[in-house]
């Protein structure tokens, strides 16, 4: 059996610039894919491109297999959920989960209706129109229309970036335990590294048109392909050839014997955020290191004498970026 | 005295300058007298218009004109509207503006000799038909602005969205966009009715002789001294055109 979804060499170049470039990446069913990147890194372009509003000016986008690059949106069998959720104004809810059954042919439109309303808890207000919905009860109904299709992949662009922070956490735990009963393959598009890797199976890291890293979250957060996927996913304190993530270096106030990977360090600033400390602390070298430490742990001092250490396996290895 | 106080009074005098002739008017068309000085209320002239054959048909005249001129431009102008939103096209756009400057006189006069040239070709004549032709002319350019304002407003994505759930181009313009648009469509065309109705310059051009508009007899009649019969008519304009103006400026805030 085919991957459900297979990008082979996809290229999108626009007038004024080349938006994707060569990109190749194979999706397998009922997985949560996420396309991660910086903004204008060619994220939206390749999802456009499997929804078919971008059309590619070279490469195959295979659909269980059979490459639908030049169909028109609707006839193929993948449906998005919009960043603004672009529901109709003019419809109701209901109308707007039934708008794509109607125009497939489909029957037992209200049964079909009413187990989607159910599955994203949207009972009792389908008769409403946009207008007189909250943003989350927006973003239910501009799934359960996506989702009514039974598609074979559900595209999602940005889904969370128009919900508040609140509720935003909320969300992104009840999108994955979603995905996992319809097992329906998701791509998400994000910006939000925390999101995409708390979220997806799988991460494509995109930067400039490319795909900078495909992997895992482990995969790409502890072995990074280059500096620049090492810094998009969390803060590095990089020591020359190598750098070691904050959480990885502790800090303390006993007299360890020093070496190359424990050094003497006087404390610069603490930053309190609520579950933890970042101390600053500056190296003989002169380098600083962020580390993060416990609110459990007595708080350090600045100008207090520390030791720095960390373990081998917590380095990451990278030559410094060329350009 | 405070400078709102000002400003205040400003605008009031601004407004009575505007509408006081109207008030006059409309006053003047319930006077029993036929002459400017009040004598007493009646409806006298209001059945004088009633009564006035040539009057009526011109009436009508206007209204067959303002309807089918209405319905074509509105149709034409927001297919229009809409061509250009999508293709964003903004010299045709601004070129519409041009037409909208264009002094009347010039229009007409163009129109005329446009008719005129056609007539070498085709058995015709100036009629109904020519006025209405005029009309959508001018109509469109009005239709576009005021729908393509609509269309700015809209969220482009909402024509995606419906192809996304299979709609084609055809669906999703009827099914979605359409629908979002009839406020302005409906603004547009209350606000080409009523331009039509009044129109008398580019209308006396190319009218025939079966179509005398109801701005052009009481044109006739103005010039052979004002009756109050002329006050009456204008006074029952202004109040229909000023509802389908109120009506148009309200859905084009919806």
């Amino acid at each position: 059996m085919p991957p459900v979804l297979e990008l082979r060499s996809v290229s999108k170049h626009f007038p004024t610039h080349v938006a994707v470039r060569d990109v190749s990446l194979t999706i397998d069913r009922g997985k949560l894919f996420a396309l991660l990147g910086p903004s204008g890194c060619g994220k939206t372009t390749t999802l456009r491109m499997v929804a078919g509003f971008e059309i590619p000016t070279s490469g195959q986008v295979l659909l269980n297999g059979s490459d639908i690059a030049p169909l028109p949106p609707y006839e193929r069998n993948v449906t998005t959920v919009f960043q603004n959720y672009a529901l109709f104004p003019h419809l109701t809810a209901k109308q707007n989960i039934e708008f794509g059954l109607r125009r497939k042919g489909a029957p037992d439109l209200d049964q079909k209706v009413a187990q989607v309303l159910d599955l994203v808890q949207m009972k009792g207000k389908e008769e409403r129109k946009p207008a007189r919905l909250s943003g989350g009860e927006k973003q239910r109904i501009a799934l359960a229309r996506a989702l009514v299709l039974e598609p074979d992949v559900l595209l999602l662009d940005e889904p969370l970036s128009a919900l508040d922070p609140k509720l935003r956490k909320q969300v992104r735990s009840e999108l994955k335990a979603l995905q996992r009963r319809v097992g329906i393959t998701f791509i998400i598009v994000t910006h939000d590294q925390e999101e995409a890797m708390m979220l997806a199976d799988e991460v494509a890291l995109m930067h400039k048109g490319v795909i900078a890293q495909l992997g895992t979250p482990e995969d790409i957060y502890l072995r990074p392909a280059n500096r620049f996927v090492a810094n998009f996913l969390g803060a590095v304190n990089w020591l020359g050839e190598f750098g070691v993530r904050p959480e990885a270096i502790r800090i303390t106030r006993d007299l360890l014997p020093t070496g190359d990977r424990c050094r003497p360090a006087s404390v610069e600033t603490v930053m309190f955020l609520g579950n933890s400390f970042h101390v600053q602390a500056k190296l003989s070298d002169g380098r600083s290191v962020v580390t993060e430490v416990s609110r459990l742990e007595k708080p350090f001092a600045p100008a207090e004498r520390v030791r720095v250490w960390w373990n081998q396996e917590d380095e990451i290895h990278l030559p410094p970026e060329s350009a | 005295m405070n400078l709102k106080r000002t400003i205040g009074l400003i605008a009031a005098a601004s407004y009575l300058f505007l509408h006081v002739p109207l008030l006059v008017l409309i006053v003047f068309s319930f006077n029993s007298s036929r002459f400017t000085a009040w004598e007493g209320f009646s409806l006298k002239w209001y059945a004088a218009v009633l009564a006035d054959e040539r009057m009526l048909k011109a009436t009508w005249n206007s209204l067959i004109i303002a309807f089918v001129s209405t319905i074509f431009a509105a149709a034409v102008g927001t297919l229009a509207a809409y061509g250009m939103w999508k293709k964003k096209a903004p010299v045709l756009e601004g070129s519409l503006y041009v037409s909208l400057i264009t002094p009347e006189i010039v229009t007409g006069v163009s129109l005329l000799a446009f008719f005129q040239w056609l007539f070498h070709y085709m058995d015709v004549r100036l009629g109904m038909h020519t006025v209405i032709l005029a009309h959508i002319t001018f109509s469109i350019a009005y239709v576009v602005i005021v729908v393509a304002a609509r269309l700015k407003t809209m969220d482009g994505t909402l024509e995606e969205a419906a192809l996304d759930l299979g709609a084609n181009h055809w669906e999703a313009f009827w099914r979605v966009t359409l629908p979002n648009l009839i406020p302005g469509v409906i603004a547009a065309a209350l606000l080409a009715f009523t331009i039509s109705f009044d129109d008398y310059v580019i209308t006396a051009m190319v009218a025939g002789i079966d179509s005398e508009t109801l701005p052009m007899v009481i044109y006739g009649m103005a010039r052979k001294g004002v009756s109050p019969a002329v006050n009456a008519i204008s006074a029952i304009i202004v109040v229909g055109i000023g509802v389908l103006i109120v009506a148009s400026e309200r859905l084009q805030h919806e």
